[in-house]
C-alpha cells in the first residue's frame, strides 16, 4: 500500500491544465503538417498554415492555443492499493482552480445549466474514475471546448442498422457540424456498451495518439474507411472547402446488449488537447509533453516546487 | 491570398464592395459580445432601454478572450460559433450594426437580414486564438463587466484577418465547399 497526499494531485492537475492548453502534442503537429502537404484547396492550405503558426506562437509565448480553454475533463486511473490522504475529488477541483488561474486560462464553467452564473474558477471539473490493479495513479487532463463538443451526438441504432448504419451516422454528424466544430477534426467514436458507456468511449477515443490505429482489425478498417469518407465530404479546413476535413478517426468498442447498437460521436477540433502524468513507484512522470521528449519528464522536483508556490 | 484592407466603422460603400470569399484585413475598433451579452442587450431593447454601447456602424466580434497575461493587452482571442447568436442578431442589426465576425453558419433569417440592413458577416480562423491576439493592440471592458469573459470589450485591431462569409448579395462562402466534394467511398 502506497500513500500519497491529495495536495500532490492538486499540483499535478494544475500543471496539466496549463500545459494541455498551451502545447499541441507532437503527434498532432505531425499529422497537421502532413495534412498541410496534402491539402489541394488554397483556402484550406491558408487555414492549415495559420493553425500551424498558431501552435508555434502559443508554445513560444505560453499563450493558450484557443480562447476556449474548455471544461476540464479529468480521467483518473487509481490503483486499488494506493491510499490518497485527503479528499481526492476536492484535490482535483483545486488543481483546476489553480491551473486556470495561474495559467491565465478562460473560466468557461457556469454553476447551473439553467441559471448560467459563471463559477469564476472553471470548476467543477468533469471527473471520470477507473480503479486499476496495483498502486499506480494516472491523471489525464483533457480540456474540452464547446464549439466541437456542441456538435457531438449519440444515437441508439438498431442491431439491423449494422456497420453501414454506424458509418452513415458518423458522416451525418460531421456533415451537420460543417464549419461549426472547427475542422480539421479529430473524430472520436464509441460503439457498444450502453448509452453512457458509448459516450465515454467516444471521449476516450480522443485521447489516443493521433493517427494510431485500433488493435482490432475490424475496427481499424472502419477507422480508415470513415476517415476517407469524411475527407471526401469537401467540407475542408474551417468548412471553407478542401480535402482535409478530419485529421483522424479513432473508434473504441465495447460489448453490448443483443438488442442494442449505441453509437456516440465526440468531435474535437484540431487542438486535440490532453496531457497525462503517471505516478508509478512514487515518481511523477509527464507523458507526451515537451519535457518528456527532452527526457526531463521526472517532475517530482516540480511537484515540490509547485507545492511550495504561494497560490 | 490577396487581402483587402478595410477599416471600421464600416461605411455603406465598403459593405457594397465586399463579396463572399474576399479575404480582408480589418483595422480599427471591434466590439466583442457573445451569448450572455447578446441576451442581455436584446432583453434591454425589449424593455425599451438604451444599449450600453452605440452599435451604429460597428462590428461585433464573437469572442470570449482568455485573461491577459502580464505584459499583454489580451489573451487568446479566436472566434466562437456564430450560430448561437442568430436568435439575437436581427434586433442588433436594427440598431445599426454593420458587421459580425465569428465562425460557422448563420441561419437563413440572418443571412436574408444582411441584405435588408446592409451588413456583412465575416469568418475568421477558428482555433487560432494566439495568432489572432497579435493583431489586437488595445483591449478594455466597455460594459457588462460582471459577465467575465462574456463582457462587452472594445478591441483596437490592426490587420485582423478575416473572410467575407455572407455579403449583401446573397453570396455564401460555405457554398464553395461543394466544389471539393468527391463521390462517396464504396459502401456509403
Amino acid at each position: 500500500m502506497r500513500t500519497i497526499a491529495a495536495g500532490e494531485i492538486t499540483a499535478v492537475v494544475a500543471r496539466l491544465c496549463r500545459e494541455a492548453n498551451v502545447t499541441l502534442g507532437e503527434d498532432v503537429l505531425q499529422v497537421l503538417e502532413a495534412a498541410r502537404e496534402r491539402e489541394e484547396s488554397p483556402r484550406g492550405r491558408d487555414v492549415l498554415d495559420k493553425l500551424l503558426a498558431n501552435a508555434r506562437l502559443a508554445q513560444e509565448e505560453g499563450m493558450p492555443l484557443c480562447q476556449d480553454t474548455g471544461v476540464a475533463v479529468v480521467f483518473l486511473e487509481v490503483g486499488q492499493d494506493l491510499h490518497i490522504a485527503g479528499d481526492l475529488e476536492a484535490a482535483v477541483h483545486e488543481g483546476v482552480r489553480q491551473g486556470y488561474s495561474e495559467g491565465y486560462l478562460r473560466k468557461s464553467v457556469v454553476r447551473h445549466p439553467l441559471d448560467r452564473v459563471n463559477t469564476g474558477d472553471n470548476t467543477p471539473a468533469v471527473i471520470h474514475y477507473r480503479i486499476v490493479p496495483g498502486d499506480r495513479l494516472k491523471i489525464t487532463v483533457a480540456p474540452k471546448g464547446a464549439g466541437s463538443e456542441n456538435m457531438s451526438a449519440l444515437r441508439m441504432l438498431k442491431p439491423a442498422d449494422g456497420v453501414e448504419g454506424v458509418k452513415r451516422f458518423v458522416l451525418d454528424v460531421v456533415e451537420k457540424a460543417g464549419p461549426n466544430a472547427c475542422p480539421p477534426l479529430v473524430v472520436g467514436v464509441g460503439i457498444g456498451g450502453t448509452m453512457e458507456k458509448a459516450a465515454l468511449l467516444a471521449k476516450e477515443a480522443l485521447l489516443r495518439p493521433l493517427g494510431s490505429h485500433s488493435d482490432d482489425p475490424l475496427v481499424a478498417a472502419l477507422e480508415a474507411e470513415l476517415l476517407e469518407a469524411i475527407n471526401r465530404s469537401g467540407i475542408g479546413p474551417l468548412g471553407l472547402g478542401g480535402r482535409v476535413t478530419a485529421l483522424a478517426v479513432h473508434v473504441e468498442v465495447y460489448p453490448c446488449h443483443i438488442a442494442s447498437l449505441p453509437v456516440a460521436v465526440n468531435l474535437n477540433c484540431h487542438a486535440a488537447r490532453h496531457r497525462s502524468a503517471v505516478l508509478p513507484e512514487g515518481i511523477w512522470r509527464l507523458i507526451g509533453s515537451a519535457a518528456d521528449r527532452e527526457g526531463k519528464n521526472d517532475v517530482s522536483e516540480e511537484k515540490h516546487k509547485y507545492l511550495g508556490e504561494k497560490t | 491570398m490577396n487581402s483587402l484592407r478595410i477599416t471600421t466603422p464600416l461605411t455603406d460603400a465598403a459593405i457594397e464592395s465586399l463579396r463572399a470569399g474576399q479575404a480582408v484585413l480589418i483595422s480599427g475598433r471591434l466590439l466583442t459580445a457573445r451569448d450572455a451579452a447578446h441576451k442581455r442587450m436584446v432583453e434591454a431593447l425589449g424593455r425599451g432601454e438604451e444599449l450600453p454601447v452605440n452599435l451604429a456602424g460597428q462590428v461585433i466580434y464573437y469572442v470570449g478572450p482568455t485573461p491577459a497575461p502580464p505584459g499583454r493587452v489580451v489573451g487568446a482571442a479566436g472566434p466562437t460559433t456564430s450560430g448561437r447568436m442568430d436568435p439575437y442578431t436581427i434586433p442588433l442589426l436594427a440598431q445599426g450594426l454593420k458587421g459580425m465576425i465569428g465562425k460557422g453558419y448563420r441561419s437563413p433569417k440572418v443571412v436574408a437580414a444582411l441584405a435588408e440592413y446592409r451588413a456583412v458577416y465575416f469568418v475568421t480562423y477558428g482555433g487560432a486564438g494566439a495568432l489572432l491576439a497579435r493583431t489586437i493592440r488595445e483591449a478594455r471592458v466597455l460594459a457588462y463587466a460582471d459577465l467575465g469573459p462574456e463582457a462587452i470589450h472594445e478591441f483596437i485591431v490592426e490587420d485582423f484577418p478575416a473572410l467575407v462569409a455572407n455579403d449583401i448579395y446573397g453570396g455564401d462562402i460555405y457554398s464553395e465547399s461543394v466544389r471539393w466534394r468527391m463521390p462517396a467511398a464504396e459502401g456509403f
